[in-house]
């Protein structure tokens, strides 16, 4: 059976199993009826041009959880930022596990979707929130919202700080020949509040996974949200992940998204700026190899005036990999003096690897600053001549540029540890040792 | 210690050098001077092995070593440093760090543990006190952002940290004012001593007041059309080139 159908097919069983009294049942259903009607998208498709589902969507996944399982925490330590004290909201094959997390409701709401979806003391938030700013310009997110039941509930009331990050970290135990897993995540920040995120998606086994994860997160006035997304995941493991940030007034999002391994990564990721003087950052980091594909589908919509966006992707690419960036800005009439950058960079490593790079700019105010540039090149031959001539071996040498392109990405990341683990994940990719931390 | 013998060397079929003989003897220093455009970078790269180039005819040994099928790396193993004309900009890697790796590369070669921490930081602060570099330099990004002579400086830091049998310094005293011209020959001479030795390129006889050759050559279109004394390069100074540019000679 094709993978739309399995899952059509599937609903009513979802619903049974779990709540078929909820609140949410009747947008779940209407959501399965969207999907239905859009179905996966294909390549005919503008924007998924370059990136093809096709062998993602054919193994034959268990399309929803059956039974619990229990990992130890020192099998997946090393995927945790464990050299800090964080919250943490961990999940086995799209199933809460309590004795691995940490949660709270001291002042903060660091707890799952499922019980803010089945408590009253909840249901303001989600009658507000939930599902509100999701578009649907393909089935990802209808399906996901059909089939949500589980994901982190984050809600930062006003003037709170979170007292530590807090880390949301999803695993596949490989316990099902193929598994399809769809995390359903909520982060309200209320008026100048502040909050540390870092997103995890990981399998631990090569059976293949398939994620299709959303995740809506609100930035309330003068808001901050500073958020990480590590992507290092199996060659037989996918990522669709569907993240839509709002933010209003003199609020602050930042998004660094680390993509260094899977077998395909699609992020579409929407900033929606409601409120003036806000700031949008988003930047990533993209190191693939093998066959793996990253795709980088990002909107910046300036509703507002006075506002920036600050938009800054580096993508290497080695072997027979892939990369597409698409990155639209969107300037409404109303919104005057926007400052929006956009950068692009890429290094190709070898003849038969490609990136796909298309800026689209569309901008309705008279009054704005936007600039994108967009480069594809090599590693360069004077820089590795250099650093070798220093005594440096070439893998090292081509590692150190690399670093160094990649760079200014890193240095507005601003929990130190993030920095140490991303190196770490960069040196370990590159079989280097470079004797020393960046 | 390093002996060229008619060394042709081409980039996309252009032949730049052409037929280079050069010999030092550990102990020596060497200055080349020349027009613009002769092939002094073009020497200096194909000694320290820049691939680029291709070596078309002749031979360098190293120490009787043939140096040919060696990479850049293991060529600064065997201890030829190049101070660059144009260092490269490393953005995200400081000067220590970048240091650091080179300094552990070399022990490495050698079958050697990394450095320890506490002795790379003596070394580091006796070697730059040497060059009057002030610490906080040392924690930025390589070079980038530097002025023309701090990039230079901070070369022959690198130099002096890594202590290197031939050190091949090409046109180190561009950029530099005066003060820190003597700063950093000053840095030179104490390096020196009778295993090592330096090949100097420079457009300024001044440079060779401070460090004092023992041969001046002169190379124009590829090739050495004349060596001799010190004293060839206040003739130099004097008259320019065009006196022995190959039609007239
Ligand atoms: N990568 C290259 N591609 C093509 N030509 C090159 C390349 N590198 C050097 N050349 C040419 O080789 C010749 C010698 O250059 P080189 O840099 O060695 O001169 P130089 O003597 O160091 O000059 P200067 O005094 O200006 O530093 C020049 O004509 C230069 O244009
Ligand atoms: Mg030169």
């Amino acid at each position: 059976m094709e993978l739309k159908d399995k899952l059509i097919s599937s609903f009513l069983a979802f619903e049974e199993a779990f709540d078929l009294n909820s609140d949410i049942h009747e947008l779940r259903t209407r959501s399965l009826k969207e999907f239905e009607q859009l179905g996966f998208p294909s390549k005919k498709e503008e924007a998924w041009k370059y990136t093809s589902l096709n062998s993602v969507l054919k193994p034959d996944y268990s399309v929803f959880p059956k039974k619990e399982d229990t990992i130890e925490y020192r099998d997946i330590k090393k995927y945790l930022i464990h050299d800090i004290d964080t919250y943490n909201l961990v999940f086995i094959d799209g199933i809460y596990s309590s004795h691995l997390s940490q949660t709270t409701h001291d002042k903060i709401d660091v707890c799952l979707m499922s019980s803010a979806l089945s408590k009253s003391k909840y249901k303001p938030v989600i009658d507000n929130y939930f599902n509100k700013i999701v578009s649907k310009e393909n089935g990802f997110t209808p399906l996901n919202t059909a089939f949500s039941k589980e994901g982190a509930f984050i809600h930062i009331h006003k003037n709170q700080l979170a007292d530590k990050p807090i880390q949301i970290v999803n695993f596949a135990t490989g316990n099902e020949a193929a598994l399809m897993i769809q995390p359903r995540n909520l982060i309200v920040v209320d008026e100048n509040a502040h909050v540390q995120i870092i997103e995890r998606h990981q399998s631990l086994t090569n059976n293949p996974v398939l994620t299709n994860s959303v995740t809506e997160i609100y930035a309330a006035k003068r808001a901050i949200v500073d958020y990480y997304k590590i992507q290092n995941d199996r060659d037989t493991a996918s990522l669709i992940d569907n993240t839509f940030v709002e933010q209003q007034e003199q609020s602050n999002c930042s998004m660094h998204t680390f993509s260094f391994g899977g077998k395909l990564t699609r992020n579409n990721l929407n900033f929606y700026q409601r409120g003036e003087h806000s700031d949008s950052t988003l930047k990533g980091i993209t190191i693939i190899e093998d066959k793996q594909h990253v795709d980088h589908n990002t909107l910046v919509h300036h509703i507002s005036p006075n506002c920036e966006s600050h938009q800054d992707y580096k993508g290497i690419f080695a072997e027979n990999s892939t990369g597409v960036f698409n990155g639209k800005v969107l300037v409404d009439k109303e919104a005057q003096k926007i400052n929006a950058f956009q950068a692009n960079n890429n290094i190709l490593l070898d003849d038969k690897a490609t990136i796909n790079a298309k800026p689209q700019l569309e901008i309705f105010a008279d009054d704005v600053k936007c600039s994108h540039g967009c480069t594809i090149g090599q590693l360069d031959q004077d820089s590795l001549f250099y650093l070798r001539s220093r005594g440096i071996p070439l893998k090292e040498a081509k590692a150190l540029l690399m670093y160094a392109f990649a760079n200014n990405v890193l240095e507005s990341v601003k929990i130190p540890e993030i920095k140490k683990r991303i190196n770490h994940e960069i040196a370990q990719k590159l079989g280097v040792s470079l004797g020393f931390d960046l | 210690m390093l002996r060229i013998k008619n060394l042709h060397a081409s980039i996309d079929n252009k032949e730049i050098l052409k037929g280079i003989n050069l010999e030092i003897n550990p102990g020596e220093v060497h200055a080349i001077m020349g027009p613009n455009g002769s092939g002094k970078s073009t020497l200096s790269s194909v000694i320290a092995g820049k691939e680029e180039f291709e070596m078309t005819r002749g031979e360098i040994k190293f120490e009787g070593e043939d140096l040919t099928e060696l990479d850049p790396e293991e060529r600064a193993h065997k201890g030829i440093f190049l101070s660059f004309q144009y260092p490269v900009e490393i953005p995200g890697v400081s000067v220590t760090n970048f240091i650091k790796a080179s300094i552990n590369a070399h022990r490495k070669s050698q079958g050697l543990e990394d450095m320890k921490a506490n002795e790379m930081l003596k070394l580091i602060r006796e070697k730059s006190e040497m060059l009057e570099i002030d610490r906080k330099f040392l924690s930025r990004s390589l070079n980038q952002g530097f002025s023309g002579g701090e990039k230079k400086r901070n070369e022959i830091f690198q130099m002096a940290m890594l202590n290197p049998k031939l050190a091949i310094l090409d046109e180190t005293d561009s950029g530099l004012d005066i003060d820190a011209l003597k700063v950093v020959a000053n840095g030179v001479n104490k390096l020196r001593n009778k295993d090592n030795a330096v090949l100097l390129i420079t457009h300024y006889q001044r440079l060779l007041d401070y460090i004092v050759p023992d041969v001046v050559h002169v190379m124009v279109d590829g090739k050495i059309v004349k060596s001799g004394p010190k004293e060839l390069a206040y003739e130099l100074e004097e008259k320019g080139y065009d006196w022995l540019k190959p039609e007239q000679v």
